[in-house]
């Protein structure tokens, strides 16, 4: 099989509207969190979101870099975050003017958990109250979970796999491991993958709110309501934003010179076969998905310094995570690392595994771990593991673990190491 | 210049991103200003949201150009 390594990344995030201003805030221990200010939210039960900051902000996100006047009319906002991102990534690696025959070989793998809905929302009481005559011409393809690989394939000219995995949660993570199998099993060999979500609207914080899993309990302190592993833990706060990377296979990556921040070497699935939102109760999902990355890696377990949670702060799934890690890794769990950001940036849903992807390799490039903020009480299950309470943490990271799970029960690892 | 051809020329650079000045009244919407084939059905619509008219597919397809708007615009308006 080829190998396969990053070559470029690229960030649309609560903290930052690049990758370098999102980790500088991530490691300064800063939260996105904040009121939600995109619609009037005083009816709600969760009144508290992460949101990507508007352009006139310190760290704000300007859709115009990136992305052309007439497609942020006609499409959602995780397809304008998906596309920023994705060219951030390729200007990073310098891949932006590739020839025709590289781009028949370099594809797109940029998923959703939700996709449009808030413009499906908008857009139905449009058809409701105006009738059909007047729904958008732009309405479907502006809200369809594949269309930032598709808008990113036209923008860029890449020819090769088109894909877009729709897996909730785990989104970002499937994306990044199938396309990755991609390039190694020779389909492509550059691949955009990642994934996007932009779901705070009326009807998606309703939605997981009747679900039971937002925090509801920290609306007058938004900062601390996302606060995983803590005993005061009462849901997820939901994000928004993007993360992408450029995989490539590693000769032509070493033969261009390019610059390498990790090779993808593990990766795993699983299916919990128990409960649509409910992680199983013995957490047996999360444990095959991670044992299937780490056995494809060839490391071994002393080998993993640092573990990015899936973490989102709600009661039931975090500690069962974190039993999950305890039963594969033993007494190597003492020597690691491990940290929920979602603490400080919320669950950006499709878009997580791919942004915490990135975490992980900016954790090997920097050689420090990002902190889980808020973990003032630990649940009394968390004594023994490093979870990088408040504070970063400089110390060696050579190879990383990145867990994403999803409603459905759908699990997925990632193995990265550093070249 | 009309009061109708102000409106549809306000309503083209919304939809279409395009500079003003490029909105002539022998402006090809396709050839001349970027649009595809979806963008001159939405800009239809924009229309007769914006003037009270009803523009049937037939007469939408021969709207053409920025002067061909303005026109049908102008002869239907009530």
């Amino acid at each position: 099989m080829r190998r396969v390594v990053v070559t470029g990344l690229g960030l649309v995030t609560p903290l930052g509207a690049d990758v370098e201003t999102s980790w500088a805030n991530l490691i300064a221990s800063r939260s996105g969190a904040g009121p939600i200010t995109r619609f009037d939210a005083s009816d709600q039960k969760c009144r508290i979101a992460c949101e990507v900051k508007p352009a006139d902000h310190a760290y704000g996100f300007d859709p115009s870099k990136r992305v052309d006047h007439k497609i942020q009319r006609q499409v959602d906002p995780f397809i304008i975050y998906g596309i920023d991102a994705a060219g951030q990534a390729l200007e990073d690696a310098g891949l932006t003017e590739m020839t025709e025959a590289e781009r028949f070989r370099a594809g797109c793998s940029i998923g959703a958990g939700i996709g449009g809905l808030p413009g499906i929302a908008s857009e139905s009481i449009v058809c409701h109250e105006k009738g059909p005559g007047r729904v958008s011409p732009h309405f479907v393809h502006g809200r369809l979970i594949n269309l930032i690989s598709g808008q990113v394939s036209i923008k860029y000219g890449l020819m090769g796999p088109n894909h877009a995995v729709v897996t909730a949660c785990s989104t970002g993570a499937h994306s990044i491991g199938d396309a990755a199998r991609m390039i190694a099993m020779d389909d492509a060999d550059v691949m955009l993958a990642g994934g996007a979500e932009g779901a705070i609207c009326p009807l998606g914080i309703a939605g997981f709110a009747q679900a039971r899993a937002l925090s509801t309990n920290f609306n007058d302190t938004p900062e601390k309501a996302s606060r995983p592993y803590d005993r005061d833990r009462d849901g997820f706060v939901m994000g928004e934003g993007a993360g992408v990377v450029v995989l490539e296979e590693y000769e032509r990556a070493k033969a261009r010179g390019a610059k390498i921040y990790g090779e993808v070497i593990g990766y795993g699935l699983s299916g919990d076969a128990y409960h649509v939102t409910a992680p199983h109760p013995e957490g047996s999902g999360a444990f095959r998905s991670m044992e299937m990355a780490m056995r494809k890696s060839g490391l071994s377990l002393s080998d993993i310094d640092y573990i990015n949670a899936h973490g989102t702060s709600t009661p039931l799934g975090d500690e069962l995570e974190l039993g999950a890690v305890r039963r594969l890794f033993g007494n190597a769990i003492g020597d690691l690392s491990m940290s929920s950001t979602k603490s400080a940036i919320g669950h950006l849903l499709g878009g997580a595994g791919a942004v915490e992807s990135i975490f992980c390799l900016l954790a090997m490039r920097d050689q420090i771990v990002p902190p889980t903020l808020n973990l003032d009480n630990p649940s009394e299950n968390c004594a023994g593991v490093d979870l990088v309470p408040h504070v970063a943490k400089k110390r060696p990271v050579r190879a990383v673990l990145n867990n994403s799970f999803g409603f459905g029960g759908t699990n997925a690892s990632l193995v990265m190491k550093a070249v | 210049m009309s009061e109708t051809a102000d409106r549809v020329k306000k309503i083209v650079v919304e939809h279409l991103g395009v500079e003003a000045d490029k909105v002539t009244e022998d402006a090809s919407f396709i050839d001349d200003l970027g649009a595809d084939s979806l963008d001159i059905v939405e800009l239809v619509m924009a229309f007769e949201e914006e003037f009270g008219v009803e523009i049937p597919d037939d007469a939408a397809e021969k709207i053409t150009t920025v002067k061909d708007a303005i026109s049908y615009i102008d002869e239907h308006k009530g």
